[in-house]
């Protein structure tokens, strides 16, 4: 008989603490003195520059008015005065920062939440493999408080420039102003009930976070079997009960804050992109940080295997993202229905924001889909790297396309702010995580189904 | 098959090694490629991880075939679109222009999935000698139930009989087994399998003793 190779899977050998440097606190500082001395830039221009754009807009502005005059001929007196005012007079350059912050609020919060929902599926499919790096999605869920605060401090600040619907003159039945369309969603579509949901959404995700946090943590320390197990099945437990609520609350968010901003618009398909967005660009987030974990010296046991499976993860949600995104665009533009193509028509007719078009198609799209192919391609730190950094910005710019049109219009633009901005916002949101790194052992050493992570393979 | 004649040459001689443990049976395999021999086939009642790297297989290149033929699908999709509503036949639809790339985008995902599905499928088919009239080799009935067999060629290999056997026997395998098959009832030509087919019908042909 040829003799068994002696294996004996020693948990405890498996443990790491995850030690957040001096070095690398300084290059997230770095990160964000980036972004804030391109903000200053930024902000310094607009301060002086406001109204630099008056000359270009006209022939948007009358798109524009074309449009609202299919759409609604009662209102379009309203709204081209409205749209006059909002381009000579109501347009201040802190409406750029207001529409930047709201990008990157909705942006973040939603890595910081899939990072949760990707904790949440790992469990309740019984996955193995993902074990090994799962404290990492799970920090990302550590920015929500901190996004919960900035988005009622933006939405306070910014309300009125960011949702068309909050101008209570849109209400007064009888007026020039009045708009059926959007008085009709007024049930869905008032600020008590907004903040309300905001805040039960956003704090709702929060709980979950921190109860799955704690079993986790409670897991490491347990000593017996049965305390595992026991622990193993709440999160499973929760896991559950959080999907059906997440799935729920992605797409009501989904409406609330970035759907609502074209008020008159709506699509059914909206809650399912909002979340491809969101998702493809958080698994590429939690890729990121395990290849740099890796360089880092950390995660020793994460091997080209596991990195397959990441790879092949942001490989297969980027075409589902440019599925539902085709899907919602050719259905609009088959119909060709006025009242929706209202939308599609500000994004690929303007001379703002068309560019952007074939600039996400190729990043979120094309560059994934080629360069995630083949299997060589998916075991490379380097191209996985590379490739995520690709889409995280490329999922920004997607934000930005489904943002920007309807708050600034014609007086959008992509200058020092909106590269500034998002730098920030990583910095933070990197520091966050770093910091919820370091509390816990980088490897839940006493997982079930850990051994099946350390033998994984593709 | 019931219709062997007897004028057939039994010309393919394999030596069957069986194992009852999967980890027996990689380790047993490493020892037998270690020892220069050239293993045939294992048959496993299962899917066993890992096997492939102890028997040294390579990537496959069905993944490129798939490539292949879904940019061939994706061409051909795009052509016959453009052909059709550019050249031969333009139609209004939608008020679109007749060559509108949104148009075309649902058809060539679905004729890229289609030829590179059935290219895929083709290609796995046609690698693997796998026709219709192909009479499997049945090495041991007992590999679909709780054995793996270990085949080895004793035509591909230079050692003896008795030497594989006791390599075999060192490398952990409960039994050690002959069988011999012939080449021509197993894989007959094509003419063979028509002749058949008219000879003793349908039912006659591609059944495994």
């Amino acid at each position: 008989m040829a003799a068994h190779k002696d294996y004996h899977f020693d948990r405890e050998a498996l443990n790491e603490q995850f030690v957040f440097s001096a070095k690398a606190k300084k290059t997230i500082f770095i990160i964000i003195g980036i972004g804030v001395l391109f903000s200053l830039i930024g902000l310094f221009f607009m301060a002086t520059d406001s109204g630099h754009h008056d000359e270009a807009h006209a022939a948007i502005e009358m798109t524009g008015n074309k449009l609202a005059s299919l759409e609604n001929p009662d209102a379009v007196q309203a709204q081209g005065q409205h749209a006059a005012e909002a381009g000579h007079h109501a347009y201040h350059w802190t409406n750029r920062v207001k529409v930047n912050l709201w990008i990157n609020i909705i942006y973040f919060i939603g890595l910081s939440v899939v990072g949760l929902f990707w904790v949440a599926i790992q469990y309740i499919s019984m996955a193995g493999w993902s074990v090994g790096f799962k404290r990492v999605p799970e920090a990302f869920a550590s920015f929500l408080p901190l996004g919960l605060i900035l988005f009622l401090a933006t939405f306070a600040w910014g309300y009125h420039e960011i949702f068309h619907w909050t101008d209570t003159s849109l209400y007064d039945e009888g007026t020039a102003a009045y708009d059926a369309i959007i008085a009709g969603k007024s049930s869905f579509l008032n600020i008590p009930f907004f903040i309300g949901g905001s805040i039960v959404i956003i704090g709702g995700w929060y709980l979950f976070h921190f109860f799955i946090r704690k079993q986790s943590i409670a897991e490491d320390k347990a000593t017996d079997k049965t305390q595992v197990r026991k622990r193993y099945r709440t999160m499973v437990k929760l896991s559950a009960a959080f999907v059906v609520f997440f799935g729920v609350t992605s797409s009501v968010a989904s409406w609330w804050w970035t759907l609502s901003i074209d008020t008159h618009w709506f699509s059914t398909m909206f809650g399912w992109y909002h979340f491809a967005s969101w998702w493809v660009a958080g698994i590429a987030a939690i890729t990121l940080t395990v290849v740099m974990l890796r360089e880092a010296g950390y995660l020793k046991f994460i091997n080209e295997n596991h990195l397959h499976d990441l790879g092949k993860f942001v490989f297969a949600f980027s075409v589902f993202w440019t599925y539902i995104w085709f899907s919602q665009f050719l259905l609009i533009y088959y119909a060709n229905i006025p009242e929706e193509t209202a939308y599609f028509v500000e994004r690929l007719s303007s001379p703002i924001y068309r560019k952007y078009i074939l600039v996400i198609l190729l990043v979120n799209f094309i560059i994934p889909f080629f360069g995630l192919m083949t299997r060589n391609a998916k075991r490379k730190m380097t191209i996985l790297k590379v490739i995520c950094i690709t889409v995280i910005i490329g999922h920004w710019f997607d934000f930005y396309q489904m943002i920007t049109p309807g708050t600034l219009r014609e007086n959008g633009s992509f200058g020092f702010l909106e590269i500034g901005m998002p730098f920030i916002f990583i910095g933070v949101f990197a520091y966050l995580v770093g910091l919820s790194l370091a509390k816990a052992p980088l490897v839940a050493k006493n997982h079930p189904l850990l051994e099946e992570a350390y033998t994984h393979e593709t | 098959m019931a219709h062997t004649s007897n004028t057939m040459e039994v010309d393919k001689h394999y030596i069957l090694g069986v194992y009852s443990d999967e980890d027996d049976l990689k380790h047993g395999i490493d020892d037998i490629r270690e020892k220069g021999i050239s293993i045939y086939e294992v048959f496993n009642p299962y899917p066993v991880h890992g096997l492939e790297k102890n028997l040294g297989y390579g990537h496959s290149w069905l993944p490129k075939a798939a490539f292949m033929f879904g940019a061939l699908g994706t061409t051909c999709a795009i052509s016959m679109q453009t052909g059709m509503m550019g050249a031969l036949w333009p139609m209004i639809i939608g008020g679109k222009p007749f060559i509108s790339i949104p148009d075309f985008v649902p058809v060539s995902f679905e004729m890229t999935v289609l030829f590179s599905a059935f290219g895929m499928v083709g290609s796995f088919l046609v690698s693997q000698d796998l026709k219709p009239y192909k009479v499997p080799r049945i090495f041991d009935r007992r590999s679909t139930d709780d054995k793996h067999i270990v085949a080895i060629d004793l035509a591909k290999n230079a050692l003896s009989e008795a030497e594989i056997k006791t390599v075999l026997k060192e490398a952990g395998a409960d039994e050690v087994n002959r069988k011999d098959f012939t080449e021509e009832e197993n894989n007959p030509s094509f003419f063979k399998y028509l002749g058949d087919l008219f000879k003793y019908g349908v039912r006659s042909t591609s059944r495994p003793k």
